[in-house]
């Protein structure tokens, strides 16, 4: 009966090695989630696609993937207050909404010829602006630039504002108000209008949205950090749930690699958010940055190896893949035991 | 209660129940894995981090 139900659902299509390797890489894709709060699920789809799986595959259950991995994290921003459902719920309606046209209008432009030219310039216009801001305002002082996903003992109310939400907040008095978590009272106008702009962006340009929506939600609509954060995982649960079950259903989603990857992951995401409790995430942020580099790379050569039909390449853009992935994770590790280490010390020989 | 016959420009997802258990299977899964290891690190937590912490005394 058992064994019926796991083989129509995948898991024993996969062998006992494989299954124990997706545990494993589940572990370390966590603990860089946890840790960085972002940066492991694009690993899933790339590794996939160089272990021979077919694309649908390694996108379906790289999106499976982080659906998992967003109830996880809700769950846990649920449970720290930092998930505003009203928010969420008027966000995803109008990020809907957004997509569908975003998506209209590629098809509108494309039959005038002008698609690839505007979505390129798009792009630029697009980083170019939140790269700007963000850096911006880390500058500005006090660190605040970065998306801190474990400031859990801050009161929300703390948080400061940006100028452009304040702004935003006292102009634009439009009823219906919303008061959000952090005492944030402001037009559900304005958030449908982001929520709409984030998603024609999104539809538009084909990505995901987290990385602007998030930054859309604290400069635009005021909401604090951890909110943001908390919410826009919010919407990655309804997001992905709806791609995973769009994929599923042509045979995309398999349960065989996302069920080990999730049950490694979710353990690696606790030790890897514990962490940042103890270490200073800013000095690890630069081997992140060159974990993406050195991602980016081995999907290049991995490419031009199986282009080319060099599986020499191929795997070395694997082993790059995984490599840069666990350099990164056991850094963080070794990197959180040697500071408790040296806490405990300090604390024994003060007490001494 | 079709099951979705063509994958090519689907936009409205029509119901499937293998598809809905499979992301049901997941979703479970999820919840389960939060409350487990949550349970887990109440329990075991504060012990690995003596094991970790205390190491090297325990070493010495």
């Amino acid at each position: 009966m058992l064994n019926s139900l796991l083989d129509g659902l995948g898991i024993l299509g996969t062998s006992p090695e494989m299954l124990a390797m997706f545990v494993g890489f589940g572990l370390v894709v966590g603990v860089l989630f946890g840790f960085f709060g972002m940066g492991g699920s694009f690993l899933v789809t790339p590794a996939l696609l160089m272990l021979d799986y077919p694309a649908p595959i390694a996108v379906g259950s790289g999106m499976a993937f982080v659906f998992g991995t967003a109830i996880i994290a809700t769950l846990k921003h649920h449970d720290l207050g930092q998930v505003d459902y009203k928010l969420g719920v008027i966000m995803i309606t109008g990020t809907t909404i957004g997509i569908e046209v975003g998506r209209a209008s590629v098809y509108y432009l494309e039959s005038l010829g002008f698609a690839g030219g505007i979505i390129s310039i798009a792009y630029v216009v697009l980083l170019g602006g939140v790269g700007a801001m963000v850096t911006r305002d880390a500058l500005k002082g006090d660190g605040g630039g970065g998306i801190d996903h474990e400031a859990a003992d801050k009161d929300l109310s703390e948080y400061e504002i940006p100028e452009v939400a304040k702004t935003i907040q006292q102009k634009v008095r439009i009823p219906p108000m919303v008061t959000l978590r952090g005492d944030v009272r402001v037009s559900a106008w304005v958030i449908t209008a982001v929520a709409f702009a984030t998603g024609l962006l999104s539809g538009f340009l084909g990505v995901g949205g987290g990385f602007i929506r998030m930054p859309a939600m604290i400069y635009a609509i005021g909401v604090p950090v951890p909110v943001a954060v908390g919410t826009d995982l919010f919407e990655i649960v309804f997001s992905g749930g709806l791609g995973s079950y769009l994929y599923g259903q042509g045979g995309g989603v398999d349960l065989g690699i996302v069920a080990p990857l999730l049950l490694g992951s979710a353990l690696g995401a606790r030790i890897g958010s514990a962490a940042t409790a103890v270490v200073d995430a800013d000095g690890i942020k630069i081997y992140f940055g060159g974990m993406l580099l050195v991602g980016a790379t081995a999907v290049g050569v991995g490419e031009i190896g199986s282009y080319i039909g060099n599986s020499t390449l191929e795997l070395l853009g694997l082993v790059l893949v995984i490599g840069a992935a666990v350099v990164v994770a056991l850094a963080i590790l070794y990197t959180a035991i040697s500071s408790l280490r040296v806490t405990h010390r300090q604390q024994t020989s003060t007490a001494d | 209660m079709l099951e979705g016959e063509s994958m090519a420009g689907l936009e409205i997802p029509t119901w499937d129940p293998e598809t809905a258990l499979l992301i049901g299977t997941i979703l479970l899964e999820a919840v389960v894995l939060y409350v487990g290891y949550g349970g887990l690190e109440r329990l075991f937590g504060p012990y690995l981090m003596k094991l970790l912490v205390g190491g090297e005394e325990n070493a010495q």
